[in-house]
């Protein structure tokens, strides 16, 4: 039996397993796109007692190795410390959706607490009867079962299970009440912490595997453009260097990733094709244009016609954001290699099935004949769902059997290939009664990204949604990017709210109370006002308080902002920012205040700063001189409230807190200044132009 | 033109045969096999290269490995010393400082190198300090609480 190596990074450091493919061959889901039923294929319980636990998610940062550890330790009584996670192996991890949509602990969490509960269960059982004894009459912790009035009679994981695998079924087993867990809502070390903090953590780019050589492609000017001709002679005159082609793909190989980019700067390409006459200009007119033929009403209340006369008050707007980079640190990184008719890469990816399906399709391959292998992955936010960096790896490594190919784009091309989060405009029309108590219309009209998440819980007597059939009207690569669609929407949504309550002379909270159909929003917007010592005044105050809303399927988001605008510059500093987010149980409170800390800031980035510039099919920002992130000097000082309502079902974390934070900003802005800006990022440039519409007083 | 050059690398001698221009990243990650160093930008920009020469702060992307000829040094996996963790580690530890953890190399060598310096320092001189640092996940305010902390254990109470 033929023993492989698979390296993961679990507890605390790098972990080998050793496993045979056989014995550890994953049980296949029942029908495809299904969760596998049988625990065997998520739990494993080695000879020492040790517990392994294997999910085809993958580590972005956002802990989910902790959290499914505490996930598993829960229901078999055991420290986290204890539970080994292999994550995004597609041998050894049962199918799972992509790590994406913050659907890890929405779908994947409760099969496997449902397992664990089995598996727990199973336990049980073998050891009542090795101990001669009721199962009721058992107790567990650490790995070890005895009988509670007899401690002395006791055994352990290990010792029952023997390394086999467990073959006792006995369907479904309700997993712990809340009421009695001890490790779920508790405060646990990150797993990944020691091989983070001492640069022991591997990433695709860090694997050296012998033999390997690394490749860089030959890439066109411009998006539209394709390879056409080019002359290697200059390139293959380094010693050492391969070129290797497929179709349009030119790659340069070399055992040094320094010598494989210089080689490729020698090769002369000629390129054909043509480029798209847009810029991040014209964009947004592009947008309207190109949607219009196709906008559809997708979900309409009401006669808006009628409504609109009842209107006392109308604000008519048009919102828009720039195409936006995930510019993960990582950049696009794969390592692929071709042995004994199989194609393994080792990929930074969020989506292990996807990119294995990705591969086997580029390459003509079965399915069986990919396997894709996460190392720790350096952030992914959307950007790592989609697998074009494992694709060129594969077909280059094709035509190089036995030779590891790593293909790791540098930031240039990492800027140039990436699936942007969609440029977009939002037309909206809205009225408010003369009571300021209903919105009596609200028309809204999306071109560039979907309706997703326009809607909300306010109460409105007519409204109107209209969007493309087709949403991908881009010129360029659109993705999803961090909480896709919701944002640009919430932005116009919860901009718009304010320019009414504002202009009807009400203050943002009032108004938002009165809509509020929801008295989860409620509380949460008390929990923001009181956490952030807020009494809210018509705008402008001259404050720089803001407020907005947020939904991301059931878990909701209220955001509070303040700001100080320098009126000669235009530059918006944030001062403080406050969400107060109810997710439903937080199964692991440091874990989900970081995620809720980390999409502050990095919105902080998409309101402010960062905008992909392009003229024609050409990426004009290269590198972080002119695509610019946030840094120390932008932070806020920060506060997280959670509501535990218990009231829904846990929520994922990684993208409801994203979706308030520009409208919040913008919001801010307004109240310190009286400026509306509705182009995201406002910019200085911008905001100065948002400055001179401001009526004089 | 492959060349010997001598440097001290976390305190042990090394002699490393390359070209004098080539860069340090490269040399560190590729002939040395100390991946704990990132690529983030190639273009000095991003900081998550960065690794200490005679204990000042360099970017290794924008280094050459002659221009370490005869220094000294220290990257991140030279601050683990016989399996003890350097205090500011334990405080990336203690404050999850860092979530995918591609920039914490980087962001833990800035920062040492800076309390070395200056362990009294006001939140401002580190924010400062970690300007040059990108972190994309957003991990900022507890990497300035996490310096905070070390500078303090460093007996840098203010």
């Amino acid at each position: 039996m033929k023993r492989r190596t698979l390296l993961q990074a679990t507890a605390g450091a790098l972990t080998f397993f050793f496993t045979s493919r056989t014995s550890a061959a994953p049980v296949e889901p029942t029908r495809p796109g299904a969760y596998a039923e049988d625990f065997n294929a998520y739990l494993k319980i080695s000879a020492d007692g040790r517990v392994g636990c294997f999910v085809g998610k993958t580590e972005l940062g956002q802990g989910a190795l902790t959290v499914l550890a505490m996930l598993v330790a829960e229901e078999l009584e055991l420290d986290p410390a204890q539970v080994d996670v292999l994550l995004g192996d597609t041998d050894l991890c049962p199918w799972d959706l992509p790590t994406g949509g913050s659907l890890t602990m929405w779908q994947t969490a409760p099969v496997l607490r449902g397992a664990a509960a089995e598996v727990r269960a199973v336990l049980l059982g073998m050891a009542a009867k090795a101990l001669g004894a009721a199962a009721a009459d058992l107790a567990l912790k650490d790995g070890a079962i005895w009988v509670k009035a007899a401690p002395t009679r006791r055994t352990t994981f290990g010792a029952l299970v023997q390394g086999r695998k467990m073959v006792r079924h006995l369907g479904k087993v309700k997993p712990k009440p809340l009421s009695d867990c001890t490790v779920l809502g508790r405060h646990f070390p990150r797993k990944d912490a020691l091989a983070k903090t001492t640069g022991a953590a591997k990433y695709a780019g860090d694997l050296r595997l012998p033999g390997t050589l690394h490749a860089c492609l030959l890439r066109p000017p411009a998006h539209g453009l394709k390879l056409a001709s080019a002359d290697t002679a200059a390139a293959e005159r380094v010693p050492g260097v391969r070129i290797v082609r497929d179709g349009n793909l030119l790659a340069v190989l070399h055992p040094q990733p320094d010598t494989a980019r210089k080689a490729l700067a020698l090769v002369k390409g000629t390129f054909e094709g043509t480029e798209l006459d847009v810029d991040d200009v014209r964009i947004y007119q592009y947008l309207v244009d190109k949607a219009a033929p196709g906008q559809r009403v997708v979900s309409s209340r009401g006669d808006v016609a009628a409504g609109e006369k009842r209107a006392a008050t109308v604000v008519e707007a048009e919102y828009r954001n720039a195409y936006e980079s995930h510019a993960t640190l990582e950049p696009h990184t794969s390592v692929a290699k071709w042995e004994d008719g199989r194609m393994t890469v080792w990929a930074s990816n969020q989506s292990p099935f996807v990119f294995r399906d990705s591969v086997a399709e580029a390459l003509k391959l079965d399915k069986d004949k990919v396997r894709i292998v996460t190392p720790f992955v350096g952030g992914g936010f959307g950007g790592k769902l989609v697998a074009p960096v494992a694709v060129e790896a594969a077909r280059i490594a094709r035509q190089v059997p036995g030779v590891p190919i790593q293909v790791a784009w540098n930031r240039e091309e990492d800027l140039f290939l990436d699936g942007y989060r969609p440029a977009a405009v939002v037309k909206l029309r809205a009225g408010l009664d003369a009571s300021r108590g209903a919105i009596t219309f609200w028309d809204s009209t999306v071109a560039g990204v979907s309706q997703g998440e326009a809607e909300f819980t306010y109460e409105m007597q007519t409204n109107r949604y209209q969007a493309p059939a087709v949403p991908d009207l881009h010129p360029l690569k659109a993705g999803a990017w961090r909480a896709p669609n919701a944002h640009t929407n919430a932005f116009a949504r919860e901009c718009q709210l304010d320019a009414l309550a504002a202009k009807a002379g009400m203050d943002p909270v009032t108004l938002r109370r009165r809509l509020a159909n929801d008295p989860r929003l409620l509380h949460l917007l008390e929990l923001a006002l009181e956490a952030f010592g807020w009494e809210p005044a018509p705008g402008p105050t001259g404050r720089g308080i803001g407020v907005a809303c947020g939904a991301w399927r059931q878990a909701l988001v209220v955001a509070v902002a303040q700001v100080a605008v320098d009126k000669t510059t235009g530059k918006v500093q944030v001062l403080r920012f406050l969400e107060a987010v109810d997710v439903g149980l937080v199964v692991n409170p440091e874990g989900a205040r970081q995620q809720v800390e980390g999409a502050i800031t990095m919105c902080i980035g998409q309101a402010l700063s960062e905008e992909i510039r392009f003229k024609g099919g050409r990426i004009l920002d290269k590198n972080f001189d002119t695509y610019l992130l946030p840094r120390f000097s932008a932070i806020p000082r920060m506060q997280v409230v959670f509501a535990n309502s218990g009231t829904t079902i846990t929520q994922g974390i990684g993208e409801p807190p994203v979706v308030p934070v520009a409208a919040a900003l913008a919001n801010a802005v307004f109240d310190a200044t009286g400026a509306r800006v509705t182009h995201v990022p406002f910019t200085p440039k911008r905001v100065l132009a948002a400055l001179k519409r401001v009526p004089a007083k | 033109m492959a060349v010997p050059v001598s440097f001290v690398l976390n305190g042990k001698p090394v002699t490393v045969t390359s070209p004098r221009d080539r860069m340090l990243v490269w040399v560190l990650r590729d002939e040395l096999g100390l991946t704990g160093t990132k690529v983030g930008c190639e273009a000095g920009l991003c900081g998550a290269c960065t690794v200490l020469v005679d204990f000042e702060t360099v970017l290794s992307c924008s280094t050459t490995l002659g221009d370490v000829a005869g220094k000294s040094v220290l990257t991140i996996e030279g601050l683990t010393v016989e399996g003890k963790l350097d205090p500011l580690q334990k405080a990336f530890q203690d404050h999850h400082a860092f979530q995918c953890g591609y920039c914490t190399s980087g962001m833990i060598m800035a920062a040492w190198a800076f309390l070395k310096k200056k362990p009294k320092a006001t939140r401002e001189q580190i924010v400062e300090a970690m300007e040059g640092n990108i972190c994309r996940c957003g991990a900022h305010v507890r990497i300035l609480e996490a310096v905070e902390t070390a500078g303090k254990g460093m007996g840098g109470v203010r």
